[in-house]
């Protein structure tokens, strides 16, 4: 555990003003807020030494402390005792500040440095200026298929050690975050505990493309079928389904097959389209017999 | 409509976050949050929330004012759809 300079992290020297030291926490808050930094750990991180900064320095109990143990704040606590004995003996009341019981621990102190935890206890009930801080919001990344997005299913994230069951509606957006209250970091001095973000992100399917709630296939189509028109099984997500096809369908034409497209998001039962492009195969390794009737055909 | 459990007035806000009316009709006034009017009373919808915990940090935290909140508000909306931009980008070019 190293020694942390407090007044370096906030840009002052030791003979900073209250006021010079909330001047310079708040502007470099400004730089490094959570709020302004989403998704930056870099920032977060930095704030965080800022907010111990500003915890120490902006209390006068705490700043003394600090200044008068200095680089040598691991014998503090023995000082205070041999001092506190000292008066005592002397018959003069007085106030020591004492470890983690001095002050309050409702929060967890893990978002204080071991230095400060060391120094001050797990926690600053003391402090006059004390500002309530939400924790940190998360954010995590999860990966699904398309097809996993067509149904509601249940996920299991595992944050902080904890278990957490996420259900991911159907019809979910690529890109679509998923808010979860109360997951993410603990408060700072009694402030809620931050929200976490869940971004969702769908992988492309090699067969189906989505735009919105419509699904785009290429399905290929032999020529007799396109000329002649007929019937042709294909798969959506929902299973097979079989498709008229008209005569003289063209290469490239489309049909759209209503309500076999994808969820609505949180609209049971609705579905949007699933557009087919039909792909005409011409047929190959022709037999001498088929070229004639083609070249009859040609001439017809 | 909107469903009325949803919705929660000015007023509580303030008695909740402990901060003033004017904050919360100055951000209305910016077009930073959405202040709705059923049967003639105003509401703010719950899913403004968090929009509006954000901006309580930003000017009672930061001490940033309303015209600083509204540049701030703008930037991180640009920089939220240019990271949409990159995810989407980055699932392209995972064909």
């Amino acid at each position: 555990m190293e020694f942390i300079d407090y007044y370096k992290i906030l840009g002052l020297d030791k003979t900073a003003s209250t006021e010079q030291i909330k001047k310079a926490y708040r502007k470099l808050a400004r730089q490094y807020h959570p709020d302004l930094n989403p998704n930056d750990k870099d920032a977060n991180k930095k704030f965080q030494q800022i907010n111990e900064a500003n915890e120490v320095l902006s209390d006068p109990e705490k700043r003394k402390k600090y200044d008068q143990y200095g680089q040598n704040w691991q014998h503090a606590e023995a000082y205070e005792k041999a001092k506190q004995s000292q008066q005592t003996a002397g018959g003069t009341a007085y106030s020591t500040y004492g470890g983690s019981e001095a002050f309050g621990d409702d929060f967890s102190s893990g978002d204080f440095s071991d230095f400060f935890t060391s120094m001050f206890g797990g926690s600053s009930r003391g402090g006059q200026s004390q500002v309530k801080f939400r924790g940190q919001d998360y954010n995590a990344e999860l990966q699904i298929s398309l097809r996993e997005a067509y149904t509601t299913h249940q996920r299991i994230f595992t944050i902080n050690e904890k278990n957490i069951r996420i259900t991911i509606p159907a019809g979910i957006a690529n890109g679509q975050t998923i808010k979860l209250k109360g997951h993410g970091g603990a408060g700072v001095n009694g402030g809620p505990a931050g929200d976490l973000y869940i971004t969702l992100t769908i992988a492309e399917d090699p067969v189906f493309k989505r735009l919105g709630d419509d699904l785009y296939t290429t399905v290929e189509l032999d020529l007799y079928t396109a000329v002649l028109g007929g019937e042709k099984t294909i798969d959506t997500l929902d299973g097979k389904v079989k498709v008229k096809v008209p005569p003289e369908t063209q290469n490239g034409a489309k049909t759209r097959l209503k309500g076999k497209g994808f969820p609505v998001y949180k609209k049971e039962g609705i579905y949007g389209d699933l557009i087919i492009t039909w792909l005409i195969k011409l047929p190959v390794n022709l037999t001498e017999k088929q070229k004639a009737l083609f070249r009859e055909l040609s001439q017809s | 409509m909107p469903n009325t459990e949803e919705l929660i007035t000015p007023e509580a806000c303030c008695a909740h976050y402990h901060i003033e009316l004017t904050f919360i009709q100055s951000l209305s006034e910016y077009g930073l949050i959405e202040i709705i009017s059923v049967e003639e009373k105003q509401f703010i919808h719950n899913e403004q929330l968090r929009g509006l915990e954000k901006f309580i940090r930003l000017h009672y935290e930061l001490g940033i004012n309303m015209e600083g909140i509204d540049a701030i508000a703008h930037l991180l909306r640009k920089m939220e759809n240019m990271q949409e931009e990159i995810t989407l980008l980055k699932n392209k070019l995972q064909l």
